[in-house]
């Protein structure tokens, strides 16, 4: 990563310009943090999307063919913890976030910089720790449920741990954030002035802080059961696996908005710059982010209407569910009536932008299947569920990454991508996701539950059609990542501003200087004045 | 290429119900699928700019009132109405059936177990007649695992250590797959049982025929001896006089009065709680004195002493 | 990332404003991690009172009530160190500093000798749903002390190479309210496990 080029002067490489391992591991340079973050976060999602095509293979056929039964559940769970634990929960949040807060608010770094080197090495801690669980791998989904995690033989105590320390990676990132936006932004920087990419930020913040450590206790709690024979989630003992399910949600659900958050955050800004249009309704996207984090913490029981909770609970939750809808609706809304009478240019950003709301779209409305509760019953842990939520996760969220990645790589190294290589890879990712996820959708209807390592031969045809997808979409994010090390390497010198964006990253050299700003810039309008103005705001 | 039909078959009370719901949110969806990919598509072909092209000024329109009201009230009344119908046919599926007949459902890693009212046991077949009402209640006595015929639309997670109910009324002869939709460790995928429903006639039949199972004694008469050995007797009489414990009689499924002022319905979970937790929960105006019974008797034999106590109407 | 010991007074009240929200914030996910365990409590306290009344007889009443009075004392020395640090008296910081550290070891010391009784009476966290309460709880509450002793310590240590005149008594600040948080988690473990019966 020290080897961004060899033909330019140091002068014009910013932040990049001190090499060596010592500059990067003890950095406390938020940019360089964000850099460490992105590299380690991309690496784990390479390792989760291998593992997955490994998986598809296996469902190739009906039968066990590739590997026994206990590989292909070992394999789903590395999967999942390393997708959602290692790259989707980190990956925007504490690689693009720590990169572009700072500069997005125009403060020179983060409001504790050590705090944040502090949290880098501790999730890098709770890798190893996770790694090290390795020599007895987890065979129980990334869920965890007792009291199969309490009984099989895998490492569950280290695994637990690890996680553990990667929460608390996240929580001390997400408190860095809080502060840094209430204290460090620009003079004239007013919260109605803020970027939506930091209110998307804020709000995931603000569930980073105030959800993960109910999973770290729950993590504890049931090492502990496997360590010292406490017993809070196993019937034998008098405990109760529902409150480990209870627990666990209460986490996982908020953390799907952590996920996703951050990637509505980044359309927020590319939408407008590749319309030359001002954002449409920018307070209702601002305050909806809020409102899903706040909602997100009500609504964890609608993953538990089969499991044995009271229906009169299951009523409840369905109800509080579908309210998570609205203030989701009306941010695709917004963007979508941000283009009418756009100027629109369709660079990969853009590209990646649209793909997003276009798969965010079917993922959201696939939702209040799984929301109802009639349906619910039918559909629950079966491929539909996987399928919707791969349309949310990574049509949504992976999809919003790579728009961010797309829209600030010029800004993070100073070079263009080749922008036929990057609409290439885009054309054949898209087909690739939908081919492989769409026909889950299918398949689920008609029953066939999900983290199953052998399946009966009528889900054959749709098997075979969604991991033929897998290949397609595999090859198109392997072009991605050529470009992006081609675009490292050998790309295009950006200059400041290529996509001539209005927010205040755009307003200091590619890649930026150390200090971010030469003098920190004061700030007199809203970031979204494209065009030509009809109405004061 | 079975999948290639709209649904799975619909065997069973609700399926239709069920697939209408679906097919309701299903035409909410498209509305707004169309609506939404419509718009989308369509401003970003005639608001495109040309490479080459001048760049437009766009007019900064950035909020409109009336739109915005619009745009939240009416989906906000449409998922209401996806949750009331999603609701309606949820009540009609975990609604009770009066007279059904009672199967008890043990799962374990990896088999299923079912349990006829006459002892009889069978694994991973579980045969009912058509047109008559199936109550099931299942444990598991290891870990978390989840029954589901699809072909029913039903589903429910099995725990160790209590009971969940389905309720089954099959309008289908036929054999369909029951699945563990619950992942359940090594052997998960491979924990699928045969719903086999046949006429009543060959029902009978069959449960005239040899047992296959370890059957022989029915569950409830099972139940009685145990009763009556555990000196359940000395304290809670048949005939519903009083004695240091309250009586059995018609205990099932009647409200009971607690102390502190609640009171819970004596459903399975109550009897089994009572028996391994008595203190757990007491009784108005009866003494904590029960002694447990956790370890002393099984989980076989708790189902046995239930399915006994249902029996003393 | 500071430039020169010269501070302005708006920085420091500026850098004391920031510190005091992230404290905050971190505050709140401790509030929450403890939550956890307090739910737990509450489930399986309504769930079987009569185990919880008759286990909670074997602890130790007086060694709890001790260690209340122990940590509440401890709460007013750190309260007496943040004074000592805003009027910038230095040494009256260090022995109170040093107080509270001594205070926070006996503690310690006093949950020693109630665990090994505890062990020596065959009650371990396995034995039963309260024990594994009652260890999990004052376990974690424990690493917490210990944290604040390392905490305190190091504030200690600086204290002796000069830091911390009134220039900047942020890090005592900080350190005073986790203090004062930790004290305040075992004003109510104390009534949950030793009192309410």
């Amino acid at each position: 990563m020290t080897d961004h080029a060899t033909d330019t002067s140091p002068a014009d490489r910013g932040y990049l310009t001190d090499k060596g391992f010592r500059s990067w591991a003890l950095t406390l340079d938020h940019k360089r943090i964000g850099v460490l973050y992105l590299f380690t976060t991309l690496f784990f999602f390479l390792v989760g999307g291998v593992i997955a095509l490994l998986m598809r293979l296996e469902l190739l056929t009906p039968g066990p063919s590739l590997m026994n039964d206990h590989t292909y559940n070992v394999l789903f769970t590395l999967h999942g913890a390393i997708m959602i634990f290692l790259f989707i929960i980190p990956g925007i949040p504490s690689g693009l976030g720590n990169f572009f807060i700072p500069l997005l608010i125009g403060a020179r770094d983060v409001a504790f910089p050590r705090l944040n080197l502090l949290s880098y090495w501790v999730f890098i801690g709770g890798i190893v720790v996770i790694l090290a669980s390795l020599v007895s791998p987890m065979d129980t989904g990334w869920t965890f449920y007792t009291p199969y995690s309490a009984k099989t033989g895998a490492a569950v105590a280290t695994l637990s741990f690890g996680i553990f320390l990667v929460g608390m990676s996240s929580i001390l990132t997400g408190l860095n954030f809080i502060v840094t936006t209430h204290r460090l932004r620009a003079p004239g920087l007013t919260w109605m002035r803020l970027p939506l990419f930091i209110w998307g930020m804020y709000a995931t913040s603000i569930i980073q802080v105030l959800a993960t450590p109910v999973v770290g206790i729950t993590f504890l709690l049931l090492a502990a059961e496997r360590l010292f024979g406490v017993g809070f989630f196993d019937p034998a003992k008098g405990g109760d696996p529902l409150l480990f399910q209870h627990f666990f949600w209460f986490y996982s659900h908020p953390v799907v908005y952590v996920m996703i958050l951050p990637a509505m955050g980044i359309i927020s800004e590319v939408i407008p710059v590749f319309s030359r249009k001002a954002i449409f309704g920018y307070r209702a996207i601002a305050y909806s982010s809020l409102a899903i984090a706040f909602i997100g913490f009500l609504v964890w029981g609608h993953h538990m209407f089969v499991s044995g909770m009271s229906p009169v609970a299951g009523v409840i939750f369905s109800f509080l569910t579908f309210f998570v809808a609205v203030p989701t609706g009306v941010k695709v809304f917004n963007w979508i009536a941000t283009l009418y009478r756009g100027s629109i240019t369709f660079e990969s950003p853009m590209l990646y932008a649209l793909t997003f709301i276009f798969l965010f779209i079917i993922g959201g409305l696939t939702g209040p299947f799984l929301g109802a509760l009639a349906t619910n019953v039918h559909l629950h842990d079966t491929y539909f569920v996987v399928a919707h939520f791969h349309y949310t996760m990574m049509g949504g969220t992976v999809m919003g990454l790579f728009a961010g990645l797309h829209y600030w790589f010029p800004k993070m190294t100073g070079r263009m991508l080749n922008e036929t290589v990057a609409k290439l890879a885009w054309a054949v990712t898209f087909v690739g996701f939908n081919a492989t996820f769409f026909v889950m959708f299918i398949m689920g209807y008609h029953g066939m539950p999900r983290r199953y390592a052998e399946y009966l031969p009528k889900y054959h045809a749709d098997n075979v059609f969604a991991t033929a997808g897998s290949w397609i979409l595999a090859v198109g994010v392997a072009i991605m990542f050529a470009n992006f090390v081609w675009g490292m390497l050998r790309g295009e010198k950006a200059g400041a501003n290529p996509w001539r964006g209005l927010t205040l990253e755009w307003q200091t050299p590619s890649p930026p200087p150390t200090e971010n700003f030469e003098e920190i810039p004061t700030v007199t309008d809203w970031p979204y004045g494209y065009g030509k103005k009809v109405v004061c705001r | 290429m079975n999948t290639l039909a709209l649904f799975p078959d619909q065997a069973a009370r609700s399926t239709g119900e069920v697939d209408a719901v679906f097919l309701f949110i299903v035409a909410v969806g498209l509305f707004f699928f169309f609506l939404t990919q419509g718009f989308l598509i369509y401003f970003a072909i005639r608001y495109r700019r040309r490479r080459g092209e001048p760049e437009e000024e766009t007019p900064q329109i950035t909020e409109n009132g009336i739109l915005e009201f619009i745009w939240v009230v009416i989906p906000s009344l449409l998922v209401l109405a996806i949750f009331v119908v999603g609701w309606w046919g949820y009540r009609d599926m975990v609604r009770p059936i009066p007279g059904a007949m009672e199967i008890n459902v043990t799962a374990r890693q990896w088999l299923w177990e079912f349990t006829y009212p006459d002892g009889r046991k069978v694994i991973n077949e579980l045969r009912i007649p058509v047109g008559k009402p199936v109550k099931l209640t299942m444990t598991s006595t290891d870990v978390l695992h989840g029954f589901f015929i699809p072909d029913y639309r039903l589903k429910q997670d099995i725990l160790p250590g209590r009971y969940t109910h389905l309720w089954l009324q099959p309008e289908k002869t036929g054999t369909f797959v029951i699945f563990c939709s619950q992942y359940c460790g090594t052997g998960h995928s491979a924990m699928m049982a045969n719903l086999v429903v046949v006429p009543p006639d060959d029902f009978a039949r069959w449960q005239k025929g040899p047992a296959e199972g370890a059957g022989g004694e029915s569950l409830a008469h099972r139940g009685e001896e145990l009763v009556e050995k555990s000196g359940c007797l000395a304290c809670h009489s048949l005939d519903g006089s009083r004695k240091v414990g309250p009586t059995f009689k018609g205990v099932f499924g009647h409200q009971v009065e607690l102390e502190g002022g609640s009171s819970v319905v004596a459903d399975e979970n109550y009897l089994k709680e009572s028996i391994v937790e008595p203190n757990a929960k007491i009784v108005k105006g009866y003494p904590p004195v029960m002694p447990t019974f956790k370890g002393t008797l099984s989980d076989d034999d708790i189902a046995a002493i239930i399915a006994y106590l249902k029996t003393l109407k | 990332m500071k430039g020169g010991a010269e501070e302005s007074r708006e920085e420091r009240s500026y850098a004391l404003d920031t510190a005091r929200l992230g404290i905050w914030c971190f505050l709140a996910t401790e509030v929450l991690l403890f939550g956890g365990l307090f739910t737990t409590y509450t489930v399986f306290r309504l769930r079987y009172p009569d185990l919880f009344h008759t286990e909670h007889l074997k602890l130790n009443r007086l060694l709890g009530a001790a260690n209340t009075v122990i940590l509440i004392t401890s709460s007013l020395t750190m309260a007496l160190a943040v004074a000592a640090a805003r009027q910038g008296r230095r040494k009256r910081l260090r022995l109170f500093l040093l107080c509270t550290i001594v205070l926070a070891a006996s503690f310690l010391g006093v949950k020693y000798l109630e665990w090994s009784d505890d062990f020596s009476r065959h009650l371990y966290p396995k034995t039963n749903l309260f024990f594994s309460l009652y260890f999990t709880m004052t376990g974690l509450h424990g690493i917490h002390v210990m944290a604040g002793m390392g905490v305190l310590g190091w504030l200690l240590a600086r204290t002796r190479k000069g830091h911390f005149a009134r220039a900047s008594r942020t890090p005592v600040e900080i350190g005073g309210l986790y203090w004062h948080f930790v004290d305040l988690v075992w004003i109510y473990l104390f009534p949950l496990l030793y009192l309410v019966g």
